[in-house]
């Protein structure tokens, strides 16, 4: 729950709602972007970055190699699979604005 | 060494851990004690022990493990409040899944599922708004719980659902707040630990200010950790370092993710939704003041307490455990009576053998170490 898990904005789903689509190894869903948006400018700069993201909140803005780093340790301490399987619950009614 | 070969960086693992031991060396001098650091965070705890740190360091270095695992400081009242809340006809329950498992007097919210409930894991506090905008009849509950990483997400939620107008959702909000805990902690006469490793997503939103109190009031470091095991280490190296310097400082290892300054759209929208309680209650630890939030009067329609009659159920935990001294690191766990036999990841009767980020279950899952051994 707190540890998140890193994943790539691939696209923007909402401006108004600011949510975008991030891709968390394979699994896609929308996010809040309220903590990691750049007031004032548009959302689609935001396409191709690494977030941190929590809960479905993308909380901090990483670079990639810090992804892999991250997604390597959630591995292997046991939480990024219990994050995947939180993650695709969501699939069943995922967030919209 | 046989572990430091699938660190991110082995040589550099090795030069640290060979650091860790000249440092100590010298610190060990005249000391007739362990040097006792806490690493507050729960994911910390797991990762110390899934690498065997411990195993790397010198007997002199000691980890405590600290109080930052939401799950595990529940108190048992508060999983039996979720499930009268939850039993409430047209009430759908809605929770992280790490909380389905927490043992209350009455059991927990997997029981009180299985009973008839409608209790539902979710991922996101999003869906739960969403759960609540489809069914526009029925009363839809987020269980808000978590320290400040998870607090910006249920604060953005309840902002989204006053936008919206959506009346159908509320909040139990059972968020806890870090600092006053630490402070509580090195108010206690016989706090031994003589440093702390500061979370690290705690940290990403409310940034390294806050701790100053630490160095300047309590004169102990503090760095502040990423999760890899070359992190863990090499905050551990600064911590030794600013002992052996006699310096107490607030420092960020973990700059790449943690900015000083926090998140300041997550600070807002928190600070907007939630004000301070009076006081709150810990499993293990007893009332902590200010150490808990509610939701601002603002948003008081948002607020599950005040929409439902909760019961407020106050229970002690078993006698028997000693949940509370290994909190604050006076016990280890394997001195509990519980240990191993009452009490076991299965069917945990105390809280830090409820997640994987408790100490008692890190313990339990990846053996006793040295002391245990011993």
């Amino acid at each position: 729950m707190c540890l998140g898990i890193p994943g790539q904005i691939v696209a923007v789903a909402d401006a108004d709602a600011m949510l975008c689509t991030v891709d968390v190894s394979g699994v896609r869903r929308a996010v809040d972007v309220v903590c990691v948006a750049e007031p004032g400018r548009p959302l689609a700069e935001l396409i191709g970055a690494w977030v941190l993201v929590h809960v479905g909140f993308a909380m901090s803005r990483i670079d990639e190699e810090e992804a892999a780093a991250t997604l390597k340790v959630l591995t292997e301490i046991g939480e990024a699979e219990a994050e995947m399987a939180a993650l695709r619950l969501g699939l069943d009614h995922p967030a919209t604005p | 060494m046989r572990y430091v070969d699938e660190f991110r960086d082995p040589a550099l693992a090795a030069a640290l851990v060979k650091e860790i031991g000249a440092v100590c060396g010298r610190l060990e001098r005249g000391r007739d004690r362990p040097l006792s650091i806490m690493e507050v965070c729960g994911g910390h705890t797991h990762a110390i022990f899934r690498y065997g740190l411990e195993g790397l360091l010198p007997d002199l270095v000691e980890f405590v493990h600290g109080p930052g695992c939401p799950v595990c400081v529940l108190p048992m009242g508060r999983v039996d409040d979720c499930v009268a809340i939850a039993e409430q006809p047209h009430v759908i329950f809605t929770t992280f899944g790490d909380a389905m498992r927490v043992p209350g007097a009455r059991g927990s919210l997997l029981q009180a599922k299985a009973e008839g409930a409608d209790v539902r894991m979710v991922y996101s506090p999003l869906d739960a708004l969403e759960l609540a905008r489809k069914n526009p009849d029925r009363e839809v509950v987020f269980f808000g719980l978590g320290f400040e990483t998870t607090m910006p997400s249920t604060a953005l939620t309840v902002l989204r659902a006053a936008r919206g107008n959506v009346r159908n959702f509320s909040l139990f909000c059972n968020h806890i707040t870090i600092i006053p805990t630490l402070r509580a902690l090195l108010e206690q006469p016989d706090f031994g630990i003589d440093g702390f490793i500061g979370p690290g997503h705690v940290s990403m939103v409310i940034g390294t200010a806050p701790y100053l109190f630490i160095a300047e009031e309590f004169k102990k470091p503090l760095v502040v950790a990423g999760f890899e095991p070359i992190d863990l280490l090499q905050s551990l190296l600064m911590v030794l370092k600013q002992m052996e310097a006699g310096r107490a400082q607030i420092e960020n290892q973990y700059a790449r993710v943690v900015p000083d300054a926090g998140n300041p759209a997550a600070l807002k929208a928190v600070a907007e939704v939630y004000e301070p309680r009076a006081t709150f209650e810990w499993r293990g630890l007893g009332s902590i003041a200010g150490s808990g939030v509610q939701l601002r009067p603002a948003y008081a329609a948002f607020d599950a307490e005040r929409r439902f009659a909760v019961p407020d159920v106050k229970v002690a935990d078993p006698s028997s455990c000693r949940c509370g001294a290994v909190l604050t690191g006076s016990e280890k766990p394997w001195a509990c009576p519980e240990f191993g036999t009452g009490c076991t990841p299965e069917t945990p009767l105390g809280a830090l053998m409820v997640s994987s980020e408790g100490a008692c279950a890190a313990y339990y899952q990846y053996g006793g170490l040295r002391g245990a051994a011993a």
